[in-house]
This record gives C-alpha cells, structure tokens and sequence, in this order.
C-alpha cells in the first residue's frame, strides 16, 4: 500500500476514533440533574445521596423551559436552571434526613409535582424532637367543611378593631394559643357576650389577627406567595392563577375519565377572597391544609419545603385577604 | 458574459486536481457529521443550545443555500461527506485506484429510479417532519446517521454514488437550483470526447475514478447531475475538462422537459411558502399541527401540505400554461415552462432562510463553546445572550430577494415560453402570484 493511501486511512480512522471517543468520555463524566416538566418526568435523577457536612456539587440543566432549583428547609436561594445550560449548586447538609428539592418557576399546571429528594447520611449532632402538626393536636379535621355560616357586610378593619379593644376585655383571645387553634368566626360566636354590633365585632377579630403577626412576617408571608401560591390561587388570593383554568379543565377530565388514581386528580384553586370558606377557617386548620397539601384536589404538600415559620407567615397573610391590615413592602 | 475558464490558472487546476485540498476537506466535514450525529444523541434535548441542530439546520443551512447554491451550484456535494464511508469500501481505497474487479455487488441502478422522483419523496418525507426534525437533537441525529448508512449501504450493492444521485433529499434541490450558479464544470472540445477512447473519465483510469456521478463529462449540458467531484479533471487524459465561471442561470435557456424535475421545482416552491407560514407565521394552530406528528391535526397539515405541492400549485400552473392539444405535447411545454420556477424558488428558500437565519445565528457562537449542553466554554462563548442579527435589513433583504427572482423568473419565462412556442405572460402572472403570497407571508 501506497504511503499516502495509508495515511489518509490512519487520518480518517484515528480522527473518526476520536470525535466519537472524546465527547462521549466527557458526556459519561458529568453527571447532570435534567430538569423537566413534571408532564415530561420532572427531575432526573429524583434522589441524590449525600453525606451530612461534605459539600455536594449538583450540576443542573433543563431540556425544557426554565425551572430553579431550591431545597425545602434550607437556607438557600434559588437558582434558575436554564435550557441547554448547566448551573452549578454547591450544598452542604448540618443534618441527616431527606430533603426534598423543587422547583421555583411556575413551569407549567404540574410545575409543583417537580420534586426530588436528597437523602443525607451520617450522624446528627443534635437531634431534633418530631413534633406533632397542631391541626392533629387540637384534633380538627382539615378535609371537613368548615364554611363561617355568618360573614360581615364590608372588609373588617384592623385599625378600626384596634380603637373598639380599647374598651374591651378581651385578654382569652390576645394569646397565639388562640388565635391558633380559633377560626375568626368561633371568635366572633365568643364576642357575643359583648354588646358590638356585627361588622364592629370582625373589626375587633382583624385587630387580635393583626396583633398576631407583625408587618415584617407578612411581608415575608407574601413574598412566599407570590412565589409558591400565587400560580394557582392568584396573586390577589382570588383563585385564578395563571394556571387556574387549566387545573379546573384537568379536574374535570380526570372526573369524566374515571381513570381515578393514574389520572393527576385536580381542581379550581381554593379562592381565599372567599368570606365564608376563610372566616371559618382557624390558623391551626390553614397551617394543616399547606402542610399536608389537599389529598386528592392538586393542592401540593409544602410539610417538606416550608418551616413552621414560613407556614405561620403565610397563614397570617392569607387572612389579609379578609382583613384590612397592612402589609409592610 | 463569455465565459472564463477557472482551470486555465495552473495554480487552481493543481489544487484541483490535487486529491489531498479536497481528502483535507472530506475528512473535516466528515468529523464534523459525526460529531453532529454524536452531538443530537447524546447532547442536550434542547435544540438551539444543540450542536446538531444549530450546525446543521442554522450554520450549514445558511452556507449552503444563501452562498453554496446560488454562487458554487453543487459545490457542496464536491465535500459532502456521506459518500466518503461508502466510496472507501466501493472501492477498498480512499485515494488509490480501485482494483479491476469490483469488491461489492456492484449493479446499475434500478432503470425505473433513473430520475429524482425518489430525491422528490425523501425530501417530502423529511419536510413533512421538518417541525420535529429541525428541533429536537435526537431525530436529527437519528436522520443524519440514517443517510450516513444509506448511503454505505447503497455503495455495497450499486454501482458509484447512487445515494447522492438518486436519494439524497438535499441532492435534488441543490441540482435543480445548481443550474442557476455562475460555476460550471464542461468540456472544452467536444470532438476530443468523441475521438476519446476508453473514456476514464467515465470509466476509471490509474488517475482517478470514473465518473461516481454516473455521468459522462462529455454529454454534460447543464449542472444538474455533477456533483463537482473533480474526479474526470484528474481522469481526462486531454486535459478536455474546465471548470469555468459563467453568467447566472445559463442552464435555465435550455430548459428541460422532465416532470421529475418540473415536480422538484413545485416542490421547493411549495415548501418555501408552506415553512414561511408554518414556521415564521403567527399561526400557532398551524405550529401545533404541523409539531404533534402522528396527531389527527398533523394529518390534515401533512394533507393539505402535500395537497398544496402536487395538486393546488400545479394546477394553477397547469391552467396558466395549457391549450387545446394533445397530453404529450401539453406535458412537455408544462415541464419546459416550469423551468421559469427555479430561479424563483430559489429566491423564496434565500428569502426565507434569510429571516431564520439571521434570527438564530446567535446560537452558533453559544453552542460552538458549550457543543453537547454540559456546561463547556470552550471559547468563552457559552454565555453569549440570544440576539437577532442585522435585523434592520432583514425585510429590505427579503423583499429585494424575492423581487429580484421575480424579474429573474419573468427573464427565464420568456426564454422557456420561446423555447416551447407558447406565450410567456400567463407564466409570469403565476410568479407574480405567487410572489404577492409569499410577501404577504414574510412581510
């Protein structure tokens, strides 16, 4: 064989060789976390290992739209994971458990099914106490109805409230044991012994759910839900989200398709601006309902992302859609 | 314009001739072509951040069909790296001569597929799916790893390069439009040809191949059929073969009369309005429809796509062009006078590729540093931010193309409409219709 014929050879098969060998080298390498819609399979991989207080590098990219990664309980921000490129997140875990990821960006009618978690190994230093939600301390049954059978005539006034309690005794219901375990409207049964008129007594029930929080927890409560509720509930709480309709279409095909479980059972997002459903409705049973997510209607479970404090900020933020209170910027 | 022979520099006919300029060109497209099938299988699921996509559908697009075509004819198929794998087992060498008895099968092409009704259905069948196709890596991996082993294949069991000839869904249109390019390869002295005996450059000599184009040299009077592989340059004992730089169109004042051809032009002129509409358009119905293939919706679009090409175009036309007289006679002036389409057609695929484009060609510095998706930057370019070039001449660009293939195709009308003894103004009225709708879509 010509010198030339077997140089060309070596050329083309060395070179074919390597174009193939070297980016599948790499691409076998780096191991990414792609994120999806939850349609298309969400995360891949859904669980992570990790060790308690050894640095874990993920590196994230979407073959889809634009997702973000944040872990529940944790103390990070989260990051935006773009299409075709890669984020890097560098996390360390105090704790062992798991922990579960999610997504931020309202990436499409499923976007809250995107979850994954992260099983962190090792030995806790300091374990906490499991404690027990208050909704099944106080024994209250969060799927029962639980409608106010009476609600005021206009928006009660905190600050109007708060010049009636002047002159009221009113010291059994100031307490958060309370306000936590009482709807507005078993309070506003137990202000019957006074001689306040209707609306003035919701006047007074927005002041002692006022004086329950402080402006700063709302705001918090409201950035939390702008950011994880507003998508279906509606940025003014009215149930009508972005993707609100198509829940309420998705609830009522998986209704007609009687394909039960297999089918993502959903439905209209709860609209908060609702007198009747949110008077009656007491901090503990709201607390219960974000904690534990509503089984069976599309409402996600937030147990595993949330803090009792972020629980308890948005709690007292859903009232303000009820209460004339104000809410710091 | 006379015309002015290229060749006739020593400088440009060595290097022609020379096989390592063009082995060095081969070998780099044909990495390049793995690594998009490699790049769509494995790499990011998103298109625009896809080396396979962005290279093939955005980089190479625009090369080929706003500089390869309309100014070197088939000069892409001169690189084209697909027959490369098959032409090396044909004929058990890359550069030295094939040995007297062939390896493989060997056979003539099937006589029935003598022409480019197959081309007309493989580039239907990818424009069909050309939604999907030009979106998601994994099918254009898929796609370009099929015509890379079709194309093996087919040299294992016929003779030369058949795929290229007869199947390539590219190949079709490049010829048909290559008619129009300022470049032709030709004899210089027929009489030289006639007097040839042997005839290597058809047949093969101890400096080359025979024609893989299956083409005689000698009987060439337009560009369709020769893939500019230079190989009857080096094969040409006579030194009878020039590669020359002539007017545009030249092919077009002898039009031909075949219906494959005729199909092809309707085709392409379909297809280019159909894109502008389906991809360029504000119609999402019609996005949607034409994206959920194996839907009921993409039946109807594929329907009304294919309907639109083999029916509504070539009716109209039909009834612009036809008299009272006999089939024959009404196919041949149908086929001859539709030759006034190509330099049109041409225009509107210029035209349309122009607006997506220069949209997307952002995405090729992005994907050149981060190629697979995983996070690369391998020339600091992998952040660069999506951004629409040059988009203030993008609709004077546009509709200078579109009108200038006009006034081309009413040129080339004229002459066809000579040639077939049949006025040309019916012909021109068709262009200008379909000129007005094509505007309307990209304007």
């Amino acid at each position: 064989m010509k010198r030339s014929e077997l140089l060309s050879r070596i050329l083309i098969m060395t070179g074919t060789l390597l174009t193939i060998g070297a980016p599948l080298f790499f691409w076998t390498r780096t191991p990414l976390i792609h994120a999806r819609m939850a349609e298309n399979g969400g995360w891949n991989p859904d669980v992570i290992q990790a060790e308690v207080g050894k640095p874990l590098r993920l590196s994230l990219t979407s073959d889809d739209v634009v997702h973000s990664f944040a872990v529940g309980q944790m103390d990070m921000e989260a990051v935006d994971v773009e299409p075709g490129k890669v984020t890097d997140v560098t996390l360390t875990f105090d704790e062992p458990g798991t922990y579960t990821f999610y997504c931020t960006r309202w990436c499409g009618p499923n976007h809250w099914r995107m979850r994954g978690t992260i099983e962190v190994g090792g030995s806790s230093s300091d374990p906490e106490p499991v404690s027990v939600p208050l909704y099944v301390t106080l024994g209250l049954d969060i799927d029962a109805p639980h409608d106010a059978p009476v609600v005021p005539g206009s928006q009660p006034s905190a600050a109007r409230g708060e010049r009636l309690a002047a002159n009221l005794d009113i010291s059994q219901f100031t307490n958060s044991a309370s306000y936590l375990a009482n709807s507005p409207y078993q309070v506003f049964e137990d202000l019957e012994k006074t001689n306040l008129s209707d609306a003035e007594k919701w006047d007074v029930i927005a002041y002692l759910w006022q004086s329950n929080t402080t402006p700063a927890t709302l705001a918090k409560g409201r950035e939390l839900y702008a950011q994880n509720c507003a998508a279906c509930h509606g940025e003014n709480g009215a149930g009508d989200g972005v993707f609100a309709d198509d829940l309420a279409k998705a609830g009522e095909a998986s209704m007609q398709s009687m394909a039960g479980a297999t089918d993502m059972s959903m439905q209209a997002p709860v609209d908060f601006t609702d007198s009747k459903r949110m008077l009656g409705a007491g901090p503990a049973l709201l607390q219960g309902k974000i904690l534990r997510g509503g089984m069976g209607t599309g409402m996600p479970m937030w147990g595993s992302i949330f803090t009792e404090e972020q629980i308890q900020a948005l709690v007292a933020y859903l009232y303000s859609f009820q209460f004339e209170y104000p809410v710091a910027e | 314009m006379a015309k002015f022979e290229l060749t006739g520099n020593p400088f440009i006919k060595n290097t022609l001739k020379n096989r390592w300029p063009q082995l060095a060109v081969f070998i780099v497209m044909l990495f390049g072509y793995i690594f998009a099938i490699l790049a769509g299988l494995v790499g990011t699921s998103v298109g625009s951040r896809n080396f396979s996509i962005v290279f093939v559908w955005i980089a190479w697009w625009a090369i080929l069909i706003l500089v390869a075509v309309p100014f070197f004819g088939r000069g892409w198929c001169a690189v084209c790296p697909i027959p490369l794998p098959g032409e090396w087992l044909q004929r058990g060498a890359v550069l030295a001569p094939p040995e007297k008895k062939p390896r493989w099968l060997n056979r003539r092409w099937p006589k029935v597929f003598r022409n480019i009704w197959l081309q007309n259905v493989s580039f239907l069948l990818l424009a069909l799916f050309s939604s999907v196709l030009l979106t998601t890596p994994d099918i254009t991996g898929i796609v370009l790893a099929a015509m890379f082993f079709a194309a093996m294949g087919l040299s294992t069991v016929y003779e030369r390069r058949s795929f290229c000839r007869y199947l390539c869904p590219v190949g079709g249109f490049i010829g048909l439009y290559s008619q129009t390019a300022p470049i032709e390869l030709r004899i210089k002295d027929k009489q030289i040809c006639a007097a040839c005996k042997g005839k290597p450059c058809y047949n093969g000599s101890a400096s080359g191949y025979g024609c893989p184009w299956d083409v005689f040299p000698g009987g060439l009077t337009k560009n369709s059929y020769c893939g500019l592989c230079l190989e009857c340059l080096r094969t040409c004992p006579y030194d009878n073969i020039a590669i020359n730089v002539r007017h545009f169109s030249a092919d077009l004042a002898r039009p031909s009369a075949r219906m494959d051809e005729a199909f092809k032009a309707f085709i392409m002129l379909g297809s280019a309005m159909i894109y502008a509409g389906v991809l360029l358009g504000p119609w999402g119905t019609l996005k949607d429809a034409a994206y959920n293939v194996g839907t009921s919706a993409w039946f109807v679009y594929a329907a009304v796509f294919l309907g639109i090409i083999f029916v509504l175009m070539p009716s109209l036309f039909a009834l612009c062009v036809s008299r009272f007289e006999n089939f024959t006679l009404f196919k041949k002036r149908f086929a001859t006078l539709s030759t006034a389409l190509i330099p049109l057609g041409l225009m509107f695929w210029v035209a349309f590729s122009l607006s997506f484009v220069l949209t997307n060609a952002s995405y090729i510095l992005a994907s050149l540093s981060d190629p697979l998706g995983l996070g690369w930057n391998l020339f600091g370019t992998a952040n660069v931010v999506w951004q629409p070039m040059l988009t203030s001449i993008l609709a004077p660009g546009q509709t200078l193309a579109l009108v200038g293939g006009l006034i081309w195709s009413a040129r080339t009308a004229q002459k066809a409409a000579n040639e077939a003894r049949t006025p040309s103004i019916p012909v021109i009225a068709y262009c200008c219709m379909t000129t007005l709708v094509m505007l309307w879509l990209l304007l």
